[in-house]
């Protein structure tokens, strides 16, 4: 047992102090955090702040003028544009525009009809980003609306109390013991449980290639190296295989930890500092008022939709099903490395089999979660080289208890199987050198006497 | 009392058969020299006495234990194919692999820093083991087999790709701890190198052991009653002429002022030197030539069984 604690120990320790891991470790949140800052930033910044457009307008819709020649409703200008009214020629201000201190002109011209397609025009020497154009575009639309609307005879606000606004609400109902309904408020369901699922499935599946191939790696280099029979001379193999798998599994563990830690510190504190709202990332500036209400909405109703879900069940469960899934993946990675040299294409040959079940449970995993109660999900998450993937891709829908339990089970039973198959690859794969490698050569070492 | 005790001991792998009922036993405190060509089951019969593998059958003693788990701890070994982390640094590895030999932190740091001292190389402690040169990487590997002060060191071709000054510190050292109690078996196809350094030998070829015993007692049981006779002048005409009708001895070589003549026992050495004398040869030397175990290994792998 002291012995396991020490191979433990120096695999997480080699691991965690090694240069790459606190490089990726750290800058993984935040390549994460630029993605979700950068991007609005360069929005922001890249055009200098503000766009001055003149709109020369001569259909007379968009800048209507009162007798004295002033215009009645401007276009109100947006974080990023200014528009500003003009009356000249349009071949006049082409020539002018930037001397006037103008980035571009919009140009609406005289319409034939009323009925006519509205083609409205964009000068400049510059290019509109797409969020730009479709401010400009939204926003003579709307001039044009409330033009028709009152030429029809109607008042603009009438027509806004026409419009209806419909959201599915989701409730969750069972029977209690005394057979009363019980409800209970499931605000976007559906959606969440959807975008967790994916991700909890994707987490695992990760885990399991990196630091399944890492733990193969490690035993190759061992037996490569030949520290390996140092080693076996003073431990088991079994010994030795079971630490380097564990140890390895903490610095998985360590790292989603400090994921975790530093994903929702970033979250917390880059609205403090940069005074940037993440939630503002694509096109926020460009929405009305309302749409924005609605896109709050959504941010809080997801954060309500987040704190429903049932962590306390999910959290040891996904745990139960990484560290399952891990073990298992591990255990056939660890006893191909002993069993190849530093051959890399004999371990490919070895390593396709392993993996085809990791990329079969990502493949299956969009239908298992259209139909998270569905046969497949069902008999998917009772296979265990599946169901370290699928079953945490259900768990937010809710699958039954026994389900669970009972995939669990296997899952568990099926890791301690595998590992003690691995072992006794492993001891025989160790020591064989110059040797390739089939399955049956594999099965036959099972076997072997010690 | 023996160090080591093997009875009979069997291991095979697939359809060959790696050892093949070997016996023998370490005396303790000896420096017992493990001889056989390359493939001739060595390295197998090493991994079933450090507990890698087990033997299918027959037993293994140390010091009069039936081997156990806890023996690793007892017995240090240095593997022919050497092997360190070369990520790792020198003073973590050394710390670490005297741990799993079952050493306290505090006595493993200890032992570690005499034997750096020893070697004058402190300042390696922090250096990767990448950083050093493959002879500084065997002293390290040196040290990592020793530092538990085992009962039994079992090293396997210790010299080998060491240069002259570096091969002599380790046999230094090998004295040294064997004076000091442990008994060593090195293992070796290099026989010069055992006729210096052992006391007793086993000869081991396809996984038999076809001899073990006293290097002295193997020489005397092989030895074909060679001496070397040096003279000075001219040896009389009938030796020329080798007339062996009345002499009891054979002329095997003749050498510039050297003759090497074979006799029948040992106890015909005297009747020799008379017959010489009388024939009024000028003898300058007179010794017994003993087989080295480089030719008895031939002999015995040829087949012939020792001259008793």
């Amino acid at each position: 047992m002291n012995k396991l604690w020490l191979i433990f120990q120096r695999e997480f320790l080699v691991r965690v102090k090694k240069r790459s891991f606190i490089l990726t470790t750290l800058l993984t949140p935040f390549a994460f955090a630029l993605i979700m800052i950068v991007p609005p930033m360069i929005g922001q910044m890249g055009d200098n702040g503000m766009k001055r457009l003149a709109v020369l307008d001569e259909s007379g819709v968009v800048m209507q003028r009162d007798n004295s020649g002033k215009v009645i409703a401007p276009i109100a200008d947006t974080k990023s544009i200014t528009f500003k009214p003009v009356e000249t020629q349009l071949t006049d201000l082409q020539k002018s525009y930037q001397e006037d201190g103008f980035d571009g002109i919009v140009y609406i011209p005289e319409l034939a009809s009323n009925d006519a397609a509205i083609r409205i025009q964009y000068f400049s020497e510059g290019q509109l980003s797409m969020g730009d154009k479709r401010t400009i575009e939204k926003k003579i639309e709307k001039k044009f609306e409330s033009k028709k609307i009152k030429d029809a005879g109607f008042e603009e606000k009438m027509i806004e109390q026409f419009q209806a606004d419909v959201a599915l609400n989701q409730k969750q109902i069972y029977l209690d013991e005394a057979g009363n309904v019980i409800e209970k408020d499931k605000q976007n369901g559906a959606e969440i449980a959807t975008a967790m699922g994916f991700f909890m499935a994707f987490i695992i599946y990760i885990i399991l290639i990196v630091y399944g191939m890492q733990v193969m790696r490690s035993v190759m280099e061992e037996k490569m190296n030949r520290i390996v029979e140092v080693v076996i001379s003073s431990v088991k193999p079994f010994q030795l295989m079971l630490g380097k798998i564990l140890g390895v599994s903490a610095v998985g563990i360590l790292q989603l930890l400090i994921w975790a830690g530093l994903i929702f510190g970033i979250i917390l504190l880059v609205p403090l500092f940069f005074g940037i709202d993440p939630s503002q990332t694509q096109g926020m500036s460009e929405m009305s008022a309302a749409e924005q209400e609605t896109m709050i909405d959504y941010t809080n109703q997801l954060i309500i939709s987040l704190s429903q879900q049932n962590w306390g069940f999910i959290l040891p469960v996904f745990l139960v099903y990484f560290l399952g899934g891990y073990f298992i993946y591990a255990a056939l990675f660890a006893a191909v490395g002993s069993a190849v040299g530093d051959d890399l294409g004999e371990s490919q040959s070895l390593t396709m089999p392993i993996m085809i079940p990791v990329i079969l449970s990502i493949s299956f995993m969009p239908a298992v979660i259209d139909n998270p109660d569905g046969p497949l999900a069902f008999w998917l998450s009772m296979i265990p080289f599946f169901s370290p993937i699928i079953m945490p891709a259900r768990l937010p829908f809710e699958p039954p208890l026994w389900e669970v339990l009972l995939s669990g089970a296997i899952l568990i039973a099926t890791a301690f199987f595998f590992i003690w198959l691995a072992g006794r690859i492993y001891r025989v794969g160790i020591l064989m050198y110059g040797k390739k490698v089939t399955f049956k050569e594999l099965g036959k070492w099972l076997f072997y006497k010690d | 009392m023996s160090i080591l005790t093997l009875e009979n001991v069997v291991k095979n792998y697939d359809k060959h058969c790696a050892v093949d009922n070997v016996s023998f036993a370490v005396p303790k405190g000896s420096i017992y020299g493990l001889l056989g060509p390359n493939g001739a089951g060595k390295t197998s019969l090493i991994r079933i006495i450090t507990t890698i593998t087990r033997a299918d059958s027959g037993q293994v003693y140390l010091d009069g234990e039936r081997l156990n788990a806890n023996h690793p701890t007892q017995i240090g070994y240095m593997p022919e194919e050497r092997g360190l982390y070369k990520k790792m640094k020198v003073g973590e590895q050394l710390m670490y692999l005297a741990q799993l030999k079952g050493m306290p932190k505090r006595e493993a740091k200890k032992n570690l820093m005499e034997w750096l001292e020893k070697f004058e190389i402190t300042d390696w402690w922090g250096k990767k083991v990448e950083e050093l040169s493959k002879g500084m990487q065997q002293k390290i590997q040196f040290i990592a087999t020793v530092v538990h002060r085992p009962k039994l060191l079992i090293l396997d071709e210790p010299f080998s790709g060491l240069d002259p000054i570096n091969a002599n510190l380790i046999k230094d050292e090998i004295y040294q701890l064997n004076k000091e109690g442990s008994s060593i078996i090195f293992s070796t196809h290099r026989m010069e190198q055992v006729e210096e350094i052992c006391e007793y030998i086993s000869l081991i070829n396809q996984g038999k052991n076809v001899l073990s015993g006293k290097v002295a007692d193997v020489k005397q049981d092989f030895k074909q009653h060679l001496f070397s006779i040096g003279y000075s002048g001219d040896l009389p005409a009938e030796l020329v002429m080798q007339d062996a009708e009345n002499a009891n001895f054979e002329i095997v070589e003749r050498k510039e002022q050297e003759l090497l003549v074979k006799i029948e026992s040992d106890e015909a050495s005297n009747a020799l030197l008379q017959y010489l004398i009388q024939k009024g040869v000028h003898i300058r030397a007179f010794h017994e030539i003993l087989p080295t175990l480089n030719e008895i290994f031939i002999r015995q792998v040829n087949g012939e069984s020792p001259v008793k």
